[in-house]
């Protein structure tokens, strides 16, 4: 029974000094309704506390959301048990961070996809529309019928950010082209529904899409399993989903959420970390899209030319994404 | 319920409920044991995560006052016959009326404002059940349907005048901007504090207080007025009703028009106790959760306040239990909550007749 944990003793004896810091360190994480499985969004936050976990052998805390109350509690709960950093996941939890973040001044906290506008607050937030831009031109360029759909998980700015830079990357390519929107619909359940997921795709598929883009968290399941059952393509979002369906999916819109959380670990590990915002765009490689041996075959090499011209226009400021503004 | 399984009272609201409560406690003792945590500890974590410290207890009773709204609903419904689904879109709605008086009057006296507040989301929240009440009451559509599709039509609702029209300009999330300071209810810490008493704070507010007077409310209301009695008897025996002059279609949307009030009010305890602002999906599952609180509470005010205690309990030792032990997950934590739903509720008849078996007199029962 011992012997397994000799090694493990070596192992900590061997990085004493990462073990003292680790015992002052305690980051903390806090994902949304979705979930640390959800195979997107909250999934790579998770990737990247596993990351760090990993390297530094520092354990992380983590929460995953029930209802709305929970936030400002289980953050509150963190703050006081004395928690280096808090990360709260997705934008519903900005509210939350703006009221425990003024109570415990002292303890850092970051919040992603949102903005608080508070000293001891970094604000993470993406440029989408630049990753759904290139996208939707991916889309235009494999689209042989010259139609091709978006599924959202619920009408909210957010998602309407990735349709509208989705919308101008297939027009940028082929203004012509048509695009069909529908979203999943307007409970919490719109982000865990693959099987609505997967009928909102079908319905495009009939009216003639051939390829379908997904901001819909674990929804999108469902939609790309709709695409490799009809033989189409689909576009993978916020993860890296090319491997769900090789062959199938065409590539997919990556916001790396998981680096920015290991970024904010590390850096306030390091005491390099700075209060603020930060938005994350393709010149920052906070969003790209993915290219791998998975969807190698369906990219063709004009289209990825293509591609990393308009992201190196985009990177200039050549081509100007249009971004959705809320009212 | 054959009459033979009829128990004694102390057996039927004491007993009965304590052993329901056991078995799933003890089926999910045998699922944490499966993921390799020991169940004693983890129960011993949830209890004293819902009553071990005065800001769990503050957590406690404020989830505990969402349930004793929604449960009140579905009771209200349930003595006239009727299958209320729709408590959730209910206080949805309800709370788009609390939140516009909030946003419109904040900056007034509480005095104004609070009232004002309440009979806002009561109106908001019987008008949406109202609606069902009508068309089960007029043109027969069955009101178990018709709520749920309220409840969809509120979220999509909701959602649009979120993201569209309430929105505080300029920011991502599909939020208002926060109400006046005149529109939040008083949280219990801070009167404590001010007769001297110091109680960790929680969202535990006077919404509380008006919970309680809504479950004497609508105790007398079913049991010491004409109308309730009317309410009872239609549930009962719709024939019977007419025979005795009451008009079942009237009843069914009093019914209705009542459970939506109190179903709206739970928007009191959440936007005007806890987020100050009206948020996307605030009511979070408590529409449901009332229905196994009406069934366990046997649709009775005394018994629906134990029962909300008892979810009350459940979520926030759920939540503590999860922040504990990183391994119980809050899909465990519904899973526990799931089997106490299962057994005090759908369950219920199972040892029900060995029970009844057992405390008959020996003389009573009937000779094979």
């Amino acid at each position: 029974m011992n012997s397994p944990r000799i090694p493990l003793l070596l192992a900590l004896a061997a990085t004493g000094a990462c073990a003292a810091s680790a015992a002052d360190f305690s980051p903390a994480i806090v994902y949304d309704f979705g979930g640390k499985f959800d195979r997107s969004f909250n999934q790579s936050a998770s990737v990247g506390a596993e990351r760090f976990k990993k390297e530094t052998g520092i354990a992380v805390h983590e929460f995953e959301i029930q209802n709305a109350s929970q936030r400002e509690q289980i953050m509150r709960q963190f703050a006081r048990r004395g928690a280096s950093i808090i990360v709260a996941v997705g934008f519903t939890q900005a509210s939350a961070v703006e009221t425990v973040a003024k109570e415990y001044p002292d303890v850092k906290f970051a919040v992603i996809d949102g903005l608080v506008d508070l000293p001891n607050v970094e604000s993470i937030n993406f440029r989408e529309q630049e990753s759904s831009f290139l996208c939707g031109m991916a889309a235009a360029m494999a689209s042989k019928t010259g139609s091709v759909g978006f599924v959202g998980g619920m009408d909210i700015p957010l998602i309407r950010k990735f349709a509208l830079g989705y919308r101008a990357g297939v027009a940028y390519v082929n203004p012509k082209d048509e695009v069909f929107e529908n979203m999943t619909g307007t409970t919490p359940a719109a982000w865990t529904n693959p099987s609505e997921g997967s009928e909102l795709a079908k319905s495009q598929f009939g009216r003639g899409a051939d390829v379908v883009f997904h901001a819909a968290g674990a929804t999108g399941i469902g939609v790309m399993q709709a695409a490799a059952d009809a033989g189409l393509l689909s576009i993978g979002c916020d993860s890296n989903q090319d491997y769900l369906h090789p062959g199938s999916v065409l590539t997919s819109a990556v916001k790396r959420v998981d680096v920015a959380v290991y970024t904010v670990f590390t850096e306030a590990r390091a005491g390099t970390w700075k209060a603020g915002p930060r938005v994350l765009g393709l010149a920052e490689d906070g969003v790209d899209y993915s290219l791998d041996e998975y969807n190698r075959k369906l990219v063709t090499p004009e289209m990825e030319k293509r591609l990393n011209q308009a992201k190196a226009d985009i990177i200039a400021g050549k081509i100007s994404v249009p971004e959705y503004k809320a009212p | 319920m054959k009459p033979a399984d009829k128990l004694p009272r102390w057996a039927e609201f004491g007993l009965l409920p304590a052993i329901n409560l056991c078995a799933a406690l003890l089926i999910s003792g045998a699922v944490i044991r499966l993921i390799g945590e020991s169940p004693w500890a983890a129960f011993k974590l949830m209890a004293a995560g819902a009553f071990g410290a005065q800001d769990s207890i503050g957590y406690t009773l404020f989830y505990a006052t969402d349930f004793v709204f929604t449960g009140l609903a579905v009771a209200v419904a349930f003595h006239a016959g009727l299958f209320n689904i729709g408590g959730e879109g209910q206080a949805y709605v309800g709370g788009l009326g609390v939140g516009l008086v909030c946003l419109a009057f904040g900056s007034c006296s509480p005095w104004l404002v609070i009232p004002l507040a309440i009979a806002s989301g009561c109106a908001f929240g019987a008008a949406w059940a109202f609606v069902p009440g009508w068309l089960q009451a007029r043109r027969g559509s069955h009101i178990v349907i018709t709520t749920i599709m309220a409840n969809f039509i509120a979220s999509a609702l909701m959602t649009y005048l979120l993201v569209n029209v309430l929105i505080k300009p300029g920011q991502q999330s599909p939020e208002t901007r926060e109400f006046g300071p005149g529109a939040a209810m008083p949280p219990v810490h801070e009167l404590l504090a001010r007769i001297g008493i110091s109680f960790a704070p929680s969202p535990f507010n006077m919404a509380s207080l008006l919970a309680l007077v809504a479950c004497a409310l609508v105790w007398a209301f079913l049991w010491r007025t004409r109308w309730g009695y009317a309410l009872r008897v239609v549930g009962q025996n719709p024939q019977a009703a007419v025979y005795a002059g009451i008009s079942p279609e009237r009843t069914i949307m009093v019914a209705m028009t009542i459970s939506g009030g109190l179903a709206g009010c739970l928007a009191v305890n959440e936007l005007m106790g806890s987020q100050h602002r009206i948020l996307l999906d605030f009511p979070g599952g408590a529409g449901f959760v009332g229905i196994a609180v009406a069934l366990m509470g046997r649709n009775h005010p005394v018994g629906i306040l134990a029962a909300s205690l008892l979810f009350g309990a459940l979520y926030q030792g759920g939540s503590q239990l999860s922040f504990d032990m990183p391994h119980v997950n809050r899909d465990m934590v519904i899973l526990i909550q799931g089997l106490v739903i299962l057994f005090c509720g759908a369950l219920e008849n199972v040892f029900r007749a060995p029970l009844a078996a057992l405390l008959r007199p020996r003389a009573a029962r009937p000779s094979p």
